[in-house]
């Protein structure tokens, strides 16, 4: 009976120790971030995972899987973020230029005052749709490091091409339009 | 004399303690002590000691409303509605926040007693087990043997 509870206490402390290296494995795993931005780039085109937030330029909130059969580009940013104001002009002027094609540009604030952000896209004259991720929930399952983050989702949900950092050089435009062409399709 | 003395005594007394309680329940909050409480949501160590931009703004942030006027709590409350729970350094002592503080306490206590029903086990066990009785007959033989072979 005594060695029947010494089993049962020795299997528990096995058992904890087991969850414990579970736990921090999936931790690091969960953590390495990137992998989205990495098979885009080699043209694996991975599904782009959803999110629904509130929007911050309207009110109301948006879900991206509401804009399948629409070519979106995904635009992580925040306002205190310097190169992100480098790139916003571009963004604005691609969602301007292909919208009536079925271009849908949607900027993701995170980790940021709501205040802050509003006054960054009136400030900037972005008119697209903006959501609001203050916690930057969606940071974890889109392996953001850094911001700004750009990908392209084609109409089947797919991301064709990942920008890491700003869109900011002429070879970066040019390639933003090749993206945006291959997900409009 | 002494009488009038004793209800000065007790007048000073009784203001030093008004005084004490108001500039207790009306002090504003320090800065650095919710600098310390608040965790940056980028680099996700505490405000004190991030240098980083969204840090910075929210030292701002914090500093502006101390000057506005606003308590502690209702700063921190303002920073979770922002940027969620994950802002707070410690979790709150409610609700799911309280797993937080329960839980390691409760592994710990549930180790102790592992560790506590081990050792018991351990302790009690004995040694090798000894050897059966001899049987009368031969225990008697040896004997007679023994004395036999010292005499």
């Amino acid at each position: 009976m005594r060695r029947r509870a010494l089993l049962v206490a020795q299997g528990a402390a096995v058992g904890l120790v087991a969850l414990l290296l579970g736990l921090l494995v999936w931790k690091l795993v969960s953590n390495q971030g990137g992998d989205l931005a990495r098979a885009a780039s080699d043209g694996k085109l991975p599904k782009a995972p959803n999110f629904r937030l509130d929007r911050l330029d309207k009110p109301g909130s948006f879900q991206l899987s509401d804009l399948r059969g629409k070519a979106v580009a995904v635009n992580f940013w925040a306002s205190w973020c310097a190169p992100c104001k480098q790139e916003s002009p571009y963004l604005e002027q691609a969602w301007a230029q292909d919208r009536k094609k079925g271009l849908v540009v949607v900027g993701v604030d995170a980790n940021d005052f709501r205040s802050d952000a509003r006054g960054f896209m009136s400030k900037y004259g972005i008119t697209y749709p903006v959501v609001y991720d203050g916690p930057g929930k969606t940071l974890g399952p889109w392996g953001i490091k850094g911001f700004p983050e750009t990908y392209v989702v084609d109409r089947e949900g797919r991301v064709v091409d990942a920008f890491v950092g700003a869109i900011a050089s002429a070879a970066d435009r040019a390639r933003l339009r090749d993206a945006i062409r291959e997900a409009l399709g | 004399m002494t009488r009038s003395l004793v209800a000065l005594a007790a007048i000073f007394a009784a203001l030093v303690a008004c005084v004490g309680t108001a500039s207790a329940v009306g002090a504003p909050p320090r800065a650095a002590d919710l600098e310390s409480e608040l965790v940056c949501p980028v680099c996700k160590t505490t405000l004190d000691q991030s240098d980083s931009p969204v840090a910075n703004r929210m030292k701002a942030y914090i500093r502006a409303r101390i000057a506005a006027g606003w308590s502690a709590q209702r700063i921190k409350d303002s920073l979770v509605a922002q940027f969620g729970q994950g802002v707070l350094a410690k979790p709150p002592k409610g609700d799911f926040g309280l797993l937080a503080w329960v839980f390691p306490l409760a592994v710990l206590g549930a180790g102790a007693v592992v560790v506590g029903i081990l050792v018991v086990a351990w302790s009690r066990r004995r040694g090798p087990p000894s050897p059966p009785p001899l049987d009368p007959a031969l225990e008697r033989r040896v004997d007679e043997e023994l004395a036999r072979f010292e005499g």
